[in-house]
């Protein structure tokens, strides 16, 4: 099976910080790729490459078999990539169906009486998200402030897919969620998956990673770890690279 | 009963959503200012009415009051939800008013001329506040609070550097007098210049994409920035159309008094936000609408012209103004709440 985005020798420096040393990871379709590490370990700087923040200095991003070199996000989205923030990205006083489909709104008529078509918004953000499995939001004019913390990033999920995401940036959804929640977060990773979309998943929760992972790579300091398969390291082995490679006590401090 | 079940059958993952008359309420976004407007217009009635608050004068007092007021605090409602504050607008009205008088009254420009030069101001100035926040990213409230100064400070000393006075008296005014300074009874035509306004702005906000970007704009800047809307030039429009409506509101007083002033309209600077907040607009943006700032200046109009009727001194409007500022944004507060709990409980 090819790749569905390739990062291949990526460095990104910031003055004499060098925040990505030779990163080359492989996104495919229909499985998750875990990106583990502690803070400061370069994974917020390798999201910002892929969804189209800032650039590599030095390494090429292969998407869909083509070089890409992505100018913004605006223009990774229209690609196909879509990026789900820890905040949802979304506006808790309006709307579910305008958060949907914000930056997109459906509109009719024409000329000065061109004007949101407030239906169909409704009706298909409705539809995405009780696709998504949240079958308690029954009014697309609900505020998105009366969500609970799953249900948003369901909504945000629901929206990169439905605007065509083929491969889905999570940056750690979970991390802001109690038990619950993450579980919600996490069969919404599996349906993805089943989906056929590629999706990378950012997290400090091992647990989660370990749940749904089918790759994984470990960052520490800007270089890649370790990358291996799901099934190819034990838990403690896993915690342990998370922790910097050091001896980690797994039964003493959890995740 | 056949027909009941097939439907049951054709729709089953609905869940029964029934609203209570307290949540159907509360979804009302304008309840609140609409309650208050409501409660005072009666107190009023009640306490002024017999020396003349309910009659034809009377209310045309206050919508007249309104309307000048609303004019501007209509956009500056919506500058407001989307994050910003403009309180740059009392100078804009003075600065207008003067330019149209010394045009006419002083060099004997055509009025239609004078209407485009102090128009122009207004885009000018809202360019120069929306730049100015942009670029530094500074508060808008320090932004447009050094520029109502500094345009209050050169619209005097240029209108005394020219014709001596800050007060100049207008010739002429030919067809803008029917336009903008005519009455009807005792209703002055800025309330039907007002329920344009009204009309335009709740249309933008409600129907149009432009309105979506202003609540995403205020409600979380970075997310609208990466859902695609150009945030900067949403902050542009909506304080070149408070600049351009107070710059409307000195011509139409320009033109309705005869004369010009380049100190007038500083009421204005903090009259519109209280209105606005009144009107249950949040202070911190992302929420409000159209008809509650409606709502919020009939409040302030009725206030005004309230207290006069009832033969108190109106010496303690400022007092009631503020007492009622204080309980709008705290009701407010509750409303909302209130509002985004409905359900969380449920989980």
């Amino acid at each position: 099976m090819t790749a569905l985005m390739t990062l291949e020798g990526v460095t990104r420096t910031f003055g004499n910080n060098i925040a990505l040393n030779d990163v080359s990871l492989e996104a495919h379709p229909g499985e998750v790729h875990c990106l583990l590490g502690d803070n400061g370990a370069g994974k917020s700087t390798l999201i910002k490459i892929m969804s189209g923040v800032t650039p590599p200095t030095i390494g090429t991003l292969t998407f869909d078999g083509k070089p890409v070199s992505f100018r913004s996000p605006r223009d990774a989205q229209a690609h196909g990539i879509g990026t789900v923030h820890q905040d949802v990205g979304s506006i808790p006083l309006i709307s579910v169906a305008r958060n949907f489909f914000l930056g997109n709104e459906p509109t009719k008529g024409f000329g000065p009486f061109r004007r949101l078509d407030h239906q169909t918004a409704n009706r298909i953000a409705l539809e995405q998200i009780r696709q998504m499995g949240i079958r308690r939001i029954g009014d697309a004019e609900q505020l998105v402030g009366t969500m609970s913390g799953g249900e948003r990033q369901a909504l945000a999920i629901a929206r990169a897919l439905y605007f065509g995401a083929k491969l889905l940036i999570l940056d750690e959804p979970t991390a802001a969620l109690g038990v619950k929640e993450s579980k919600i977060v996490i069969d919404l990773i599996k349906q993805a998956r089943e989906q056929g979309i590629a999706l990378v998943f950012i997290t400090h929760n091992a647990t989660h990673a370990l749940s749904v992972g089918d790759r994984f790579t470990v960052l520490i300091q800007g270089r890649v770890a370790s990358q291996f398969r799901s099934g190819e390291k034990s838990r403690e082995e896993v915690l342990n690279l998370m922790a910097g490679g050091e001896a980690f006590d797994a039964v003493g401090h959890g995740d | 009963m056949t027909t009941a079940m097939e439907t049951t059958i054709a729709d089953p993952p609905a869940p029964p959503t029934r609203f209570g008359l307290l949540e159907r309420l509360l979804r009302i976004v304008w309840i609140g200012p609409l309650i208050a407007a409501l409660v005072i217009y009666i107190f009023f009635v009640i306490v002024g009415g017999a020396s003349g608050f309910f009659s034809i004068p009377g209310t045309a007092g206050w919508l007249n009051t309104a309307a000048e007021l609303g004019i501007i605090a209509l956009p500056v409602g919506l500058l407001m939800i989307s994050g910003e504050f403009d309180l740059s607008t009392g100078s804009v009205v003075g600065a207008a008013s003067i330019i149209v008088a010394l045009g006419t009254g002083f060099y004997g420009l055509p009025i239609e001329l004078t209407i485009v030069m102090a128009l122009s101001l207004g885009v000018g100035v809202g360019c120069f506040n929306a730049l100015l926040v942009n670029a530094t990213k500074l508060p808008s409230f320090i932004v447009t609070l050094a520029s109502n100064f500094i345009l209050a400070g050169t619209a005097l000393g240029l209108s005394r550097l020219i014709s001596g006075s800050s007060n100049v008296s207008l010739k002429d005014a030919g067809w803008a007098e029917a336009v903008l300074g005519s009455k009807w009874m005792f209703f002055n035509v800025s309330v039907l210049w007002y329920l344009v306004a009204a009309i335009l702005a709740a249309w933008v906000l409600k129907q149009t994409r432009f309105g979506n970007w202003i609540f995403a704009t205020g409600g979380n800047p970075d997310a609208a920035r990466r859902a695609g809307v150009p945030v900067a030039r949403v902050k542009l429009i909506l304080f070149i159309w408070t600049a351009v409506s107070a710059a409307f509101v000195g011509i139409m007083s320009a033109v309705m008094y005869n004369q010009g002033n380049a100190a007038s309209g500083q009421g204005y600077v903090f009259q519109t936000a209280i209105a606005a907040v009144i009107g249950g607009v949040l202070l911190q943006g992302g929420f409000g609408s159209v008809i509650g700032i409606v709502l919020g200046t009939f409040i302030y109009g009725i206030v005004s012209l309230g207290l006069f009727y009832t033969g108190w001194p109106t010496d303690w409007l400022a007092t009631f103004i503020g007492g009622l500022l204080v309980i709008a944004v705290l009701t407010n507060n509750l409303i909302r709440e209130l509002a985004l709990n409905r359900g969380k409980k449920k989980l």
